[in-house]
């Protein structure tokens, strides 16, 4: 679909603060809020806009230890990475999961309460993974910055 | 910290799920009248468990057709300050993410730009003049997906 730059206006400012409300964000825009809601609608419908969903910060339920796993798989076998991601969505402590072209193939995010809950799900849940070929864990000390906003 | 019962979890899994829900759409979900579940949203809120909204975008369709993450690893040589090198990464508009970490690296970012000839642009022009950057390690994302996390009903503990 064609963007325009009233489109693309709208996007940045709302890329930036997910959470203004929607007369903010038309103001902020400088769009009427019917001229806004049709936008909005348009780019859903235009499959630009795929989801608003609300965000969980795990450490106001106790998860205090977040942790980046960073996987090589075995890939002389082709299923390696649909099986491995199938059984990476059971494990319920998995956040995130990510594929990617480079040195590294797959990196989970994995969440626990504190270090005793990580090495059960490190132990049990993870190293049970299948065709992993190497692992390295990166420990999150502090999100530094975290937007999902473009430079449009 | 506050505690969850399963209904506060049913709420947690369908505004994951779709944000945008009203609390009369929540209440209609999950049985329950609108002012009850309006309030369990706003408990959850003023815990911190609701902490804000995400938009997710179709990055290709805006122009942004690659993503990439770096592993970035301060120079061992001469004084770093974290400070420094943190608020020039955070100043750079195509860094979406930067986490301090602890292992092979110190710093993950996520790296949005346009193709490869513009991230490339990026990484030499924005990144490798960072203050007290080393090495670097660049991985293509290829596919995301989030999870729900541990928000299933409560689960029986097994002994074995």
């Amino acid at each position: 679909m064609q963007l325009d730059d009233t489109d693309r206006r709208i996007l940045r400012y709302w890329l930036a603060e997910p959470g203004l409300d929607r007369a903010a964000l038309a103001d902020r825009a400088g769009v009427t809020a019917a001229t806004l809601w049709r936008r909005l609608d348009r780019m859903r419908m235009g499959g630009v806009i795929r989801a608003e969903s609300a965000v969980i910060d795990w450490r106001a339920l106790g998860y205090e230890v977040e942790v980046s796993l960073r996987f090589t798989l075995d890939k002389t076998n082709p299923r390696a990475f649909d099986e491995f991601i199938a059984a990476a969505r059971d494990v319920p402590e998995v956040t995130g999961i990510e594929t990617f072209l480079g040195r590294v193939d797959v990196r989970l995010n994995v969440i626990a309460r504190d270090m005793g809950h990580w090495t059960g799900i490190y132990r049990d849940g993870i190293l049970a993974l299948p065709h992993i070929a190497e692992v390295e864990a990166l420990m999150l000390v502090a999100t530094i910055k975290e937007t999902g906003g473009l430079p449009l | 910290m506050i505690d969850l019962d399963d209904t506060d979890r049913a709420i947690l899994r369908a505004l994951v799920a779709d944000g945008g829900l009203s609390a009369g759409e929540l209440g209609r979900r999950l049985g329950l009248s609108q002012p009850a579940a309006w309030r369990r949203v706003r408990r959850l809120e003023d815990a911190g468990v609701l902490a804000g909204q995400r938009v997710d975008v179709d990055r290709a369709a805006l122009g942004f057709g690659v993503t990439v993450f770096l592993g970035v690893k301060l120079a061992t040589k001469g004084r770093v300050s974290l400070e420094d090198f943190e608020r020039a990464v955070t100043a750079i508009p195509e860094v979406q993410v930067v986490q301090h970490v602890l292992g092979l690296f110190d710093y993950r970012l996520r790296v949005v730009a346009r193709d490869i000839a513009d991230f490339e642009r990026v990484l030499r022009r924005r990144i490798m003049t960072l203050p007290g950057i080393g090495n670097v390690e660049a991985n293509v994302l290829l596919t995301e997906e989030r999870r729900p996390g541990p928000l299933g009903v409560a689960q029986t503990v097994v002994n074995r």
